[in-house]
């Protein structure tokens, strides 16, 4: 609110008139958007997997037959029968229930990894755009090197030192997933301020922070859904990464990655340790995939 | 043109000395010390102990003391004696695992380039029949699941299903290179393939293909010789982001395969807290990726002369 002169901080504001045709066009954008996303086949399947996931994720301790902790050092190793669907690993514990908890970590990470991102990179990428000058160099400068590193190596790096589990893992995803975000941010904020309907909003008396958030974001905003239908998908693999290697989740809170990478040297016996949860997160990714390109092609059919 | 390859090599050095700095503080930052190790079974040390191992390895001194000692050795290909292998320096280490990871990566990327630009043309000129849905099969499948998975399902198929393949190791024998290589290069094939395919139904729509076709030109020609010409500048581009994602692929590909490379000290050094080696793998992956898209940049030039620095 720094921004804002207290006289425009009221809501009676000449401005906000102009703002109505952009927002009559906007929610007709969503809607054709919407309707283009629903004749795209594989979009609809990718959004329908997605939702199961989701589904599965939510109620995973409904659905779950048994405990993820549960050891039963009688039935180790057992290949997938009626009473374990999918077999049960070195501990005897039930691989298809803690597949369904894995869908929790996946999912949250996903999700939740994004929500930071958004919260971070969206005020930063709008002000640097928005107030140009030494901030702007200052971010621009900034973002250039946290491109020049590698980003997995980096996240990599952060999540060894800082140990696994959770929350360092929103930590790492979220400090070096904000840079695209704000870099996507930036340029759209820069093309927009030269608008002639923002010149009008801003000539009727409406400046700094209202300007900002009731003219120029709201028309920023499908870039940035777009770069976070693509960031859900990356976000899981990164997860699915660091686990696989084993600085991720901590066990025993399972996730697939973590059960493809401490099982892949067992592969030639119990193939279906790995085998099963490479399967969970192949369609996962692909389904994201589907999905944020069936996103990208409804709210841009000219990107096709 | 040469006063842009010296001005871009310059600014390697601010480039290589902030990663340096970045990895360093935090290495330094976070909490836990090589010395004091959180693994389980770890024989805790007394604290006379880590005294001394701080004070043999230089740990006890202020920061940017280290940091500075650290950079002066570096500037001498010096990075000192690892941690974890105690009795090897980073150096001999590195050196006999840096050759396996450039042979990997330089046969994926080969494999990528060919294949992806393969595909894409394909899908091009059969826009919306079979070798079109084909070819974006194979690129969706490679861009968007991860390699380790890949690797996963290719064990499955080529060394179990069918025995052609085994299931990992290294050697002179090129049968061993085969899967390792294949799983990396998928993904940047199918980034590869994306990029080409878009790039070339831009192309071949444009009016001077038009003209190609109408002066009677057979369509082999018009596809390999006019279209694909400038329908590969914009696939040039990718390569930069390629050679990182096929540098950091082999981390996850060289533990499945069990290849003796750089990706198993990456991740060995980093969850060991070895700080020497840990700065020698960054400095030498980040120096080497940005060398070579400083290459990538000038390749753009040479390809476009439309474009001058």
């Amino acid at each position: 609110m720094a921004l804002s002169t207290p006289a425009s901080g009221t809501s009676l504001d000449a401005a906000d008139l102009l703002a109505v045709a952009p927002t009559a066009a906007t929610s007709s954008l969503w809607r054709d958007a919407w309707r283009r996303l629903l004749h795209n086949k594989l979009a609809v399947v990718g959004g329908v997997t997605v939702a199961c996931l989701c589904f599965v994720a939510i109620f995973a301790n409904v659905l779950a037959p048994q405990s993820y902790t549960k050891a039963n050092f009688g039935n180790i190793y057992q290949f997938p029968s009626r009473e374990f669907p999918l077999g049960t690993d070195q501990l005897g514990r039930d691989v298809l229930s803690r597949m369904i908890y894995g869908a929790r970590v996946s999912m949250l990470v996903g999700l939740g990894s994004q929500v930071i991102v958004v919260l971070l990179g969206v005020p930063l990428g709008a002000a640097a755009g928005y107030l140009g000058g030494r901030a702007d160099i200052l971010m621009t400068r900034f973002i250039d090197v946290m491109y020049a590193f590698p980003r997995l190596l980096f996240v990599i790096l952060i999540m060894s030192m800082l140990g696994a589990g959770l929350v360092n893992i929103f930590i790492a995803l979220g400090l070096t997933g904000w840079v695209g975000i704000a870099r996507q941010t930036r340029a759209q904020v820069l093309m927009l301020k030269e608008k002639e309907y923002v010149e009008g909003a801003r000539a009727l008396g409406a400046r700094g922070w209202r300007v900002l958030t009731r003219h120029i974001l709201p028309s920023a905003l499908t870039p940035i859904v777009v770069s976070i239908t693509f960031g859900i998908p990356e976000a899981i693999f990164t997860e699915a990464a660091l686990s696989f290697i084993g600085v991720g989740i901590n066990p025993p809170t399972p996730s697939w990655g973590q059960m493809v990478g401490e099982n892949q040297q067992f592969l030639r016996s119990y193939w279906y340790l790995c085998v099963f949860p490479s399967i969970a997160i192949a369609v996962t990714m692909l389904s994201f995939t589907f999905f944020g390109d069936g996103v990208r092609d409804a709210l841009d059919p000219k990107m096709k | 043109m040469l006063q842009f390859t010296l001005q871009r090599l310059l600014w390697l050095i601010p480039t290589l000395l902030m990663m340096a700095l970045v990895t360093f503080l935090v290495m330094h930052a976070t909490p836990g010390s090589p010395l004091d190790p959180v693994a389980e079974g770890a024989n805790p040390l007394s604290p006379e102990a880590q005294k001394n191992l701080a004070e043999a390895y230089g740990l006890d001194k202020p920061l940017w003391e280290q940091f500075s000692i650290f950079l002066g050795k570096a500037l001498h290909g010096d990075f000192g004696q690892s941690f974890v292998y105690k009795t090897r320096t980073v150096r001999e280490i590195l050196t006999g695992a840096f050759p396996v990871s450039l042979l990997l990566g330089s046969m994926a990327l080969v494999l990528a380039v060919t294949g992806g630009v393969t595909l894409g043309v394909l899908a091009a000129v059969y826009q919306n029949r079979s070798w079109d849905y084909a070819s974006v099969t194979i690129a969706t499948l490679g861009v968007s699941v991860p390699n380790f998975v890949l690797a996963v399902f290719l064990i499955v198929l080529f060394s179990f299903v069918l025995p052609v393949f085994p299931t990992g190791g290294w050697g002179d024998d090129p049968k061993f290179w085969v899967l390792p290589t294949v799983t990396l290069a998928l993904g940047p094939m199918g980034i590869i393939a994306r990029f080409t395919r878009s790039s070339m139904v831009e192309v071949i729509r444009s009016d001077y293909i038009r003209t190609a076709r109408a002066k009677g030109l057979a369509e082999a020609p018009v596809i390999l010789k006019h279209v694909l010409k400038n329908a590969c500048i914009p696939v040039v581009t990718l390569l930069g982001p390629l050679f990182a994602a096929v540098g950091t692929g082999s981390f996850f590909v060289e533990s499945i395969f069990r290849v003796p490379g750089m990706g198993r000290f990456f991740v060995e050094s980093m969850t060991g807290r070895d700080y020497p080696m840990i700065m020698a793998v960054i400095l030498l992956y980040g120096g080497f990726l940005a060398l070579m898209n400083l290459v990538v940049d000038l390749l753009y030039g040479f390809i476009d002369p439309r474009i001058r620095y």
